[in-house]
């Protein structure tokens, strides 16, 4: 299993730097002699109603939802270790004060929050990373604070701030370095979380616009072909699955 | 001590509704009127900037104590997309997501019990899968095997209890997912202490041990874990909705953020957050009733 999740991670990375090695089809302009065919070998996931090769459409889609994760941990990595710093390090007012605010961000249901945003923003790819970005802050920042309380009361550090240190530099050099670890479990787990996220806001309208081939998209326009064409969202959607599977798996290998 | 705890935790709560409120109305009116713009500045209305400037005071009425208040009294403000009062429209939406939530999260619960308690093998394999699935995904899914290859569940007509079927089961996975995993893990936790093999030594059967022993134990996290589901249940409302389009409130959702119509979706935001810190306030005073070492 472990050796699966690493390949099908591998596989899609792949898939996002060079698409052309895997999928030699042109993903945006179809032939329409060829539409909604089954699954063959020539075409490896069917067709769609314009005759783009599904399979190239799902393999050149991968960079949209893989570099929109990224986004998306990458702003909650940021921000939420940021704040988790600054309360667990600070204390006292300051500590209570943002923890409280986490607290709110929690309370409000992922996807609200998250379509909040986008109604702040607007639609978009880049927005919608964001958006999804902004629903993990709360958790970054909680799991760091925790490290961060925990790393600091232990003896080398108690030393470093003995030896001279100044705050600023024991915390750049010890305590953030000795608090990482769990950060980067949970910056895992939430790549996996943000593929899905993105691909509910992309299904719903808010991410790319049409022809790009982003995942959640991809299945929103198959639907109008439920009855006749079953693979133009199934298979799409069982990639989704097995990446975000995938994730997960090695989330809990981190960890 | 009880009336301290029953007061520090409902003051606590109370705290967290009015933060999310005061944020939620910072982001949706940092964008001042835009949805008011968009919808009156079409000039085939041939409304004079003078009268749009009164239209927004119209619907913007007082800032935001004046709206704080308002939201206290019940009074949610005017929807900008249909000029009706948004407590109208949450109205109408309200009972037909209670209809698809309430279903959904007893059948999770009940699908959390069965694979939490059956002992080992293939069912607990699938709480990591459960969540790995998109919801809309699996509602296309269901659609495309039970509606139109197997025919079991017709796509168009059928009762009300055939049209709430998918939709529940939809809603019901990806919940019963968490739920799952917790229950399961306390159970394993439970059985393992000593405890356990002293009353087994005495002659329990493996179905008293669960029932009398493991399953009380096991209640306070599931009870937790259950309460925490329920932001995602309001979400999955959402995108459920909007699948089989029915008409509740996630459906009202996604029309609100189409038509930029930022009172509506303010009130949902406030109801949504509002249902999900009672819940958990619910089960938070609970906790000492259950399990009187709390107390």
């Amino acid at each position: 299993m472990k050796v699966l999740s690493w390949a099908v991670v591998a596989l899609v990375l792949l898939w996002a730097l060079l698409p052309g090695l895997f999928a030699g089809q042109d993903p945006l302009n179809g032939v329409p002699a060829d539409k909604l065919q089954p699954p063959s070998v020539a075409h490896w996931f069917g067709t769609d109603a314009v005759g783009r090769d599904l399979f190239a459409r799902v393999v050149h889609g991968s960079v949209h939802s893989l570099s929109g994760a990224a986004v998306a941990v990458g702003v909650g990595l940021v921000a939420g270790t940021l704040l988790g710093l600054l309360a667990g390090s600070a204390g006292g007012v300051l500590d209570a004060a943002v923890m409280r605010f986490a607290d709110v961000l929690l309370a409000v249901p992922g996807l609200l929050l998250a379509l909040v945003v986008i109604i702040l923003l607007g639609p978009g790819t880049v927005n919608v990373a964001i958006a999804v970005g902004v629903g993990s802050i709360a958790a970054f920042a909680r799991v760091t604070r925790a490290e961060v309380v925990k790393t600091r009361r232990s003896d080398y550090v108690e030393a470093a701030f003995g030896s001279g240190g100044g705050f600023a530099s024991v915390l750049w050099r010890h305590i953030l370095p000795n608090s990482f670890g769990p950060v980067i479990a949970l910056a895992a787990l939430q790549f996996g979380v943000a593929i899905l996220a993105i691909s509910t806001l992309g299904f719903l309208g808010y991410g790319a616009e049409p022809p790009t081939p982003e995942w959640g998209l991809l299945i929103s326009e198959g639907r109008n072909y439920l009855a006749t064409s079953w693979w133009l969202t199934t298979l799409p959607g069982l990639v989704v699955v097995a990446v975000v599977l995938a994730a997960g798996r090695l989330a809990k290998e981190i960890r | 001590m009880r009336a301290r705890y029953l007061a520090g935790r409902t003051g606590q709560a109370a705290l967290v509704l009015w933060a999310a409120f005061t944020v939620a109305y910072l982001l949706l009116q940092a964008l001042p009127g835009d949805s008011i713009l968009i919808k009156f500045q079409n000039p085939e209305l041939g409304l004079s900037p003078e009268q749009i400037a009164e239209i927004r005071r119209f619907y913007d009425a007082g800032g935001y104590l004046h709206t704080l208040l308002g939201f206290l009294r019940g009074d949610f403000g005017y929807s900008v997309e249909t000029g009706t009062p948004v407590i109208e429209r949450l109205a109408e939406g309200l009972p037909e997501t209670a209809k698809l939530a309430g279903p959904a999260f007893l059948l999770a619960l009940v699908l959390a019990v069965v694979i939490a308690f059956s002992a080992r093998g293939f069912l607990r394999a699938l709480p990591p899968l459960f969540v790995s699935v998109p919801v809309f995904w699996l509602g296309i899914v269901l659609i495309q095997v039970f509606s139109f290859q197997l025919k079991l569940v017709p796509v168009i007509g059928g009762t009300p209890a055939q049209q709430l079927l998918l939709p529940v089961v939809t809603l019901a996975i990806p919940i019963a997912a968490p739920i799952a995993q917790v229950l399961g893990r306390s159970i394993d936790q439970t059985l393992r202490q000593p405890f356990i093999q002293v009353v087994a030594a005495k002659g329990a059967s493996r179905r008293w041990i669960l029932h009398r022993h493991v399953a009380r134990n096991a209640l306070l996290p599931t009870l937790t874990i259950a309460g925490l589901t329920f932001g995602e249940l309001i979400a999955g409302s959402v995108v459920t909705e909007t699948v089989f389009g029915r008409n509740g409130i996630g459906r009202l959702t996604e029309q609100s953020v189409n038509a930029q119509d930022t009172p509506v979706l303010l009130a949902i935001v406030v109801l949504a957050t509002c249902v999900f810190v009672l819940v958990n306030l619910v089960v938070d005073l609970l906790y000492p009733v259950l399990d009187p070492r709390l107390a």
